[in-house]
């Protein structure tokens, strides 16, 4: 858990946090996590929505002060 | 001091024509030398592809001798760089010169990659190089209708194009008396039409009105061109007669070689534009690792922050001033119609109903282009 990958896209409109997202995730290997941090109320929903639809592993959710702290785990 | 600009785009070609001009008495004293390293002698205004695939722009409207935009005190070579020595201050370039620096600028932009998609170089058109362009532009032309469907690669320049390809396919067919034989369908990667929220939202209304049908949470995975079919990561298809691809990018070979960024793109402060752990080393436009719209209008507002702090190390030690993720883009509603998006880190878009004087100033803008990249605008 330690060693995953952060992508940072809080305060930005655009491209946005699950761009980015989806931007990393396809740079990653298979297994790896990846923690994003978004600022973006929307995050919460719309990045577990994609997670699923995409068949990879969310690891874990938490706002911690304003910020979405959001764990993905590539499986395909 | 030694100030080398390796990428003549729009954000190189501003950063070398502003620190001409702050440093116009340091360069004639020579206590400056400021030297500009481009890949090509030519300049192409990339926004232009877009009306070169609707046949409102021919392809040379797009270019200017890269020469004829920069100060004359610019030491300027047709000579891409090939190696970076951070650690020892100096490149190397294809012809095998070495320029040593003190202050370097990382510009070099992005490409496509459509061959990451298996199917997409064979069987979509696109309009992000003018070869692709002109052949889209072709394969238009000669459609008398059926599905035209619209996928968008991830990450991809120009954020904006995809909706602004939708809204002049609708016109375009619809000048062609054939729109009621096209069934446009527009794919996007997120839950919603645009990754801005106040653009999709925008969006949403006009895309209703012009009868199109979107999917999104869709990432193109593969195209079977003898089928014509597409698929998605997101395990759904969809079949077409025409489709339109905006290609998947990715920052430079010449960035990947040298180890200087995952996927090509640099890790880059977002305020200071440094690259970050190399203090003299400022990257900005497409090549930065940024959660910023990889345009030209980001390109500009960076390459103005860059230029006045690298001046202001000169004159007085010290930079004066952060990039506040300022990005201002067009968005073509139609072949007569536009709106804008301007936000920052801070300040999301405020989207106005689009407008025939909009579009004008977009028309102007076009030509206006060639005053901003000289860095007069």
């Amino acid at each position: 858990m330690n060693d995953c990958k952060i992508v940072d896209a809080r305060n930005t409109f655009c491209p946005g946090p699950l761009m980015e997202l989806i931007t990393y995730m396809k740079q990653a290997s298979v297994g790896d996590t990846l923690e994003l941090l978004s600022t973006d109320d929307g995050s919460g929903a719309d990045v577990p929505e994609w997670v699923n639809k995409a068949g990879h592993e969310l690891v874990s959710k938490e706002r911690v002060e304003g910020v979405w702290h959001i764990r993905i785990r590539k499986a395909k | 001091m030694r100030i080398v600009v390796v990428g003549g785009g729009t954000g190189g070609t501003i950063v070398a024509n502003n620190l001409s001009r702050r440093l116009v008495g340091e360069i004639r004293a020579r206590k400056v030398r400021l030297t500009l390293l481009s890949a090509s002698d030519k300049h192409m205004y990339q926004p232009g592809l877009l009306y070169v695939a609707f046949g409102q722009m021919s392809p040379d409207q797009l270019y200017r001798e890269q020469a004829s935009l920069l100060e004359s005190n610019i030491d300027f070579h047709v000579d891409p760089v090939v190696e970076f020595k951070l650690d020892e201050n100096r490149v190397r370039t294809q012809s095998g010169k070495v320029h040593e620096y003190d202050v370097l600028v990382i510009a070099t932009g992005s490409r496509i990659v459509p061959e990451l998609v298996p199917g997409m170089r064979e069987g979509a058109e696109t309009f992000y190089s003018e070869a692709g362009a002109v052949k889209m532009f072709k394969r238009l032309r000669e459609f008398e209708g059926g599905n035209v469907a619209v996928v968008v690669g991830v990450p991809h320049k120009c954020p904006i194009a995809p909706v602004e390809v939708i809204f002049s396919l609708h016109d375009y067919f619809k000048a062609r008396g054939i729109r009621d034989k096209v069934h446009i369908k527009y794919h996007y990667p997120i839950g919603r039409i645009h990754t801005i929220e106040n653009v999709a939202k925008w969006a949403k209304p006009e895309f209703d009105r012009m009868g199109i049908e979107y999917e999104t949470l869709f990432n193109v995975k593969e195209i079977d061109p003898v089928n014509r079919v597409v698929r998605s990561e997101e395990d759904t298809e969809t079949h077409y007669d025409l489709l339109i691809a905006i290609p998947p990018h990715r920052g430079m070979e010449v960035v990947e070689k040298n180890g200087l960024g995952e996927g090509g793109w640099i890790p880059t402060d977002r305020y200071k534009l440094t690259m970050n752990g190399h203090d003299n080393v400022y990257v900005l436009g497409d090549t930065t690792n940024l959660p910023v719209s990889k345009t030209g209008s980001a390109a500009h507002f960076e390459a103005e922050v860059v230029a006045e702090n690298i001046a202001s190390i000169v004159k007085i030690g010290a930079p004066v001033r952060d990039y506040d993720g300022k990005v201002y883009c067009f968005i073509e509603a139609g072949h007569d119609r536009a709106t804008y998006a301007m936000f920052n880190y801070q300040i999301p878009p405020d989207l106005k109903p689009a407008s025939k004087p909009m579009h004008w100033f977009k028309m102007a803008y076009n030509q206006m282009y060639w005053t901003s990249v000289r860095g007069l605008l």
